[in-house]
């Protein structure tokens, strides 16, 4: 027997599933960043003068900045000369108006993945705006949500035909300053989605994106903008994958989210980018800037993020409370296996009186993983009564991989209440073997361990998100537990 | 049905059962008695697979089969069953949904077809009449937040649903009241057909008064020092565990 450490290091060490190229020619600009290069994307892209001199102005700004060091991450400096800025697929001009026109090689990678369009369309009722590479590519149920008058829609075709609503709320929860990621996507970024969702509309329909980062050595630099009108609802879902390769890339997006009075927005995101070898070689450096801004009264803005992907993460979606009665939610598993490091949590600003936040974060670590949780929960002179709920739980698998806890809490008003609660578990030999003797396999019980230890979060995803988010931990964890 | 032939067991080098025999048939209920230490529990652990615990002479078999041989999950799909001494919790994950992992896990690993949800949920909201269970305890966190009595009989529900052949109750009278005491057995006597078998491994006498075994075995310094009917249990019952340490020293001497 004596199965266990050396099972859990079988089963956490199983090989990437999604690794495979697609092979389309690409459109792409030389590699390399300067004001030529960022004039030549906005050209391409054939954008309003508002959109290039934002970039601009954002890549001054960049220019003056430094890489932040603080994470607890350790890898090589990123030479930013060397990514490639915009890269489309060749035959954008001709966008595709049903999916029988999208190139059939791009179907075969999405049916690869799991993610058959139509299928997607018939059984979830889930609109797809697919970004592969840069560009979207196929965009579904956008009549269906036209008719009342939520517009789903990349990001560039937003820039086209609503310039109005972008330039009124581009940068506005996450300025181009905000840090040296976020004003670099500012500068160069090729695409993403938009959603507008009028007033007192509730969104018919999950939204979903599955995002892909495919031609060699692109950088992704991917633009979210999320704005749900006074009573507003919506459900937005992010999910993606991405083929092996040996080259680190970076991926540096900025999602922004906007709710204005009584509105709400739940933002769910399973993360599945390639995490590297299992001697850590390759993999995505995911740097992102996720926040959201409850901008009016009794607006609720909920995170909730799986996060097994990425060689290294840096990621905190946050949300700013500015309206009073204003609620902000994360909820968050980040798993970390072989040589993985996530650096993640959220920041909760209480700025309106009567402001509410919730945090549950759920760290799994495996293998050589190191996992951190960084949060931060601020309390604004004005925020009366404000009350923030925080639960860090960590759970170790194996002993060769670390957890850590890293919150911050900045209170500057007497009437607010902050809870922080937080435990560190390992997978028992004992549990598993309670499990075992009722005829479950190691792989199952460490499956089922890992998903009740999850469960607050699970239950905040939506169903069909649910079961893939499990499955995902489940095959992430394969060749872990002994 | 279970055959232990010269069964000798050593943890990190400490020799803890030197030579166990012991037959055990279909329908029969054995009592495994003995003092602190003497190696009740670890026969318990090691004829259910657990680790840690080093086989350094001896076999057993167990339906024909090398017991020794299959994993704990094997063993568990061909009908061995441990109620543990002391039932793990596992957070987050509901009892009803561990009952069907594993009566699933079963049924597959013997051709069988799995249950549905319904179905098992008409299984085991009948079984738990046995266990005298309340169904809010389904939807809660295995053992998470049970009592000790709550957690013992969550165990004699598992065993009901799951349906061993051989069902190895680890000291599940520890620590139970009187009341509790009698759920527990009679959920055991209730589940005694001629074709399942019991071994009870218990420090005290008094589970018996409940549960009438045919064979007690008495476990001494790793081996079996004695072995008779129910009777041998009031023996001990009356005179303690003292005076067999001394004859099997004086035996060994």
């Amino acid at each position: 027997m004596a199965a266990t450490s050396r099972d859990i290091d079988k089963l956490i060490s199983r090989e990437y599933r999604h690794g495979f190229f697609t092979d389309i020619e690409a459109d792409s600009v030389p590699p390399g960043l300067n004001e030529d290069i960022i004039r030549l994307i906005s050209a391409k892209k054939n954008e309003p003068e508002f959109m290039l001199n934002w970039r601009l102005k954002a890549y001054r700004h960049w220019l003056t900045m430094r890489e932040p060091k603080w994470a607890n991450t350790y890898y090589p400096s990123i030479d930013y000369q060397a990514i490639v800025y915009y890269s489309a697929p060749k035959k954008d001009k001709n966008r595709p108006k049903s999916l029988d026109e999208v190139d059939p090689k791009l179907r075969e990678t999405y049916d690869k993945l799991g993610i058959p369009l139509e299928e997607q369309e018939l059984l979830a009722g889930v609109a797809v705006d697919a970004v592969f590479d840069s560009v979207s590519v196929a965009t579904t149920f956008r009549k269906k949500l036209a008719e009342r008058g939520v517009i789903f829609c990349s990001f560039s075709e937003a820039v086209q035909n609503h310039p109005q609503l972008v330039q009124k709320y581009l940068g506005s929860v996450v300025p181009h300053t905000d840090n040296f990621y976020a004003a670099l996507n500012s500068a160069v970024f090729t695409d993403g989605s938009f959603v507008y969702v009028p007033k007192g509309v509730r969104c018919p329909m999950e939204l979903s994106t599955y995002f892909r980062i495919n031609a060699q050595n692109t950088g992704q630099f991917e633009r979210t903008l999320i704005i749900a009108d006074e009573g507003a609802y919506v459900s937005y879902l992010e999910g993606c994958t991405a083929p092996q390769r040996d080259e680190n890339q970076l991926h540096a997006a900025v999602v922004e989210l906007v709710a204005l009075d009584d509105a709400q927005i739940k933002y769910s995101t399973v993360q599945n980018w390639y995490p590297g070898d299992e001697q850590g070689r390759g993999g995505i450096y995911n740097f992102v800037t996720k926040r959201g801004e409850c901008r009016g009264r009794n607006a609720k803005i909920s995170w909730t993020q799986v996060e097994t992907g990425s060689a290294i993460t840096m990621k905190y979606p946050s949300v700013v409370l500015t309206g009073a009665n204003s609620v902000g939610e994360f909820y968050s598993v980040a798993l970390t296996n072989n040589y993985q490091q996530a650096d993640t949590g959220t920041k909760m600003i209480h700025i309106g009186k009567n402001t509410k936040s919730t945090i549950i974060s759920k760290g799994l670590s495996a293998g050589h993983g190191q996992n951190s949780y960084r949060g931060l929960v601020r309390i604004a002179k004005g925020a009366e009564r404000a009350r923030n709920y925080t639960q860090c739980d960590s759970m170790l698998i194996g002993d060769k991989c670390g957890a850590h806890t890293f919150p911050y809490v900045e209170v500057k008003n007497p009437t607010a209440t902050v809870e922080h609660e937080a435990s560190t578990s390992k997978i028992g030999e004992d549990q598993i073997f309670y499990l075992n003797q009722r005829g479950i396999s190691t792989e199952d019980a460490v499956s089922m361990i890992v998903s009740g230890f999850c469960k607050e979060v699970f239950q905040e995803l939506p169903m069909e998100f649910a079961v893939e988010a499990q499955k995902l931990l489940g095959v992430s964890l394969e060749g872990s537990v002994g | 049905m279970l055959s232990i032939r010269n069964l000798h067991v050593s943890v990190e080098d400490k020799a803890i059962l030197k030579g166990i025999d012991l037959d055990v048939n279909a329908g029969e209920v054995h009592a495994i008695m003995g003092p602190n230490g003497s190696g009740k529990s670890t026969l318990a652990q090691v004829l259910a697979g657990r680790e840690n615990y080093t086989v350094t002479a001896g076999h057993v078999t167990f339906e024909g089969q090398d017991l020794l041989e299959l994993s704990p999950e094997e063993r568990a799909q061909q009908g061995l069953f441990l109620a543990f001494q002391y039932p793990v919790e596992i957070p987050g994950v509901s009892n009803i949904y561990l009952l069907k992992s594993a009566l699933n896990a079963i049924r597959k690993a013997q051709g069988d077809d799995e249950l549905d949800a319904m179905d098992l949920l008409n299984t085991v909201k009948e079984k738990m009449k046995l266990s005298k269970m309340d169904q809010a305890l389904l939807y809660r966190s295995v053992n998470e937040g049970f009592s000790g009595g709550e957690k013992k009989r969550n165990e004699i529900l598992q065993m009901a649903v799951l349906e061993p052949k051989l069902a190895i109750l680890d000291e599940t009278d520890s620590g139970l009241d009187i009341d509790a005491l009698k759920i527990v057995a009679d959920g055991v006597n209730s589940l005694r057909t001629p074709e399942r078998a019991f071994i009870l491994v218990t420090h005290y006498q008094r589970l018996l008064n409940y549960i009438e075994p045919d064979y007690v075995h008495v476990l001494a310094g790793g081996r079996i020092a004695k072995s008779g009917d129910k009777t041998l249990a009031q023996e001990l019952e009356r005179s303690g565990y003292g005076w067999l340490s001394a004859r099997t020293a004086a035996a060994g001497g």
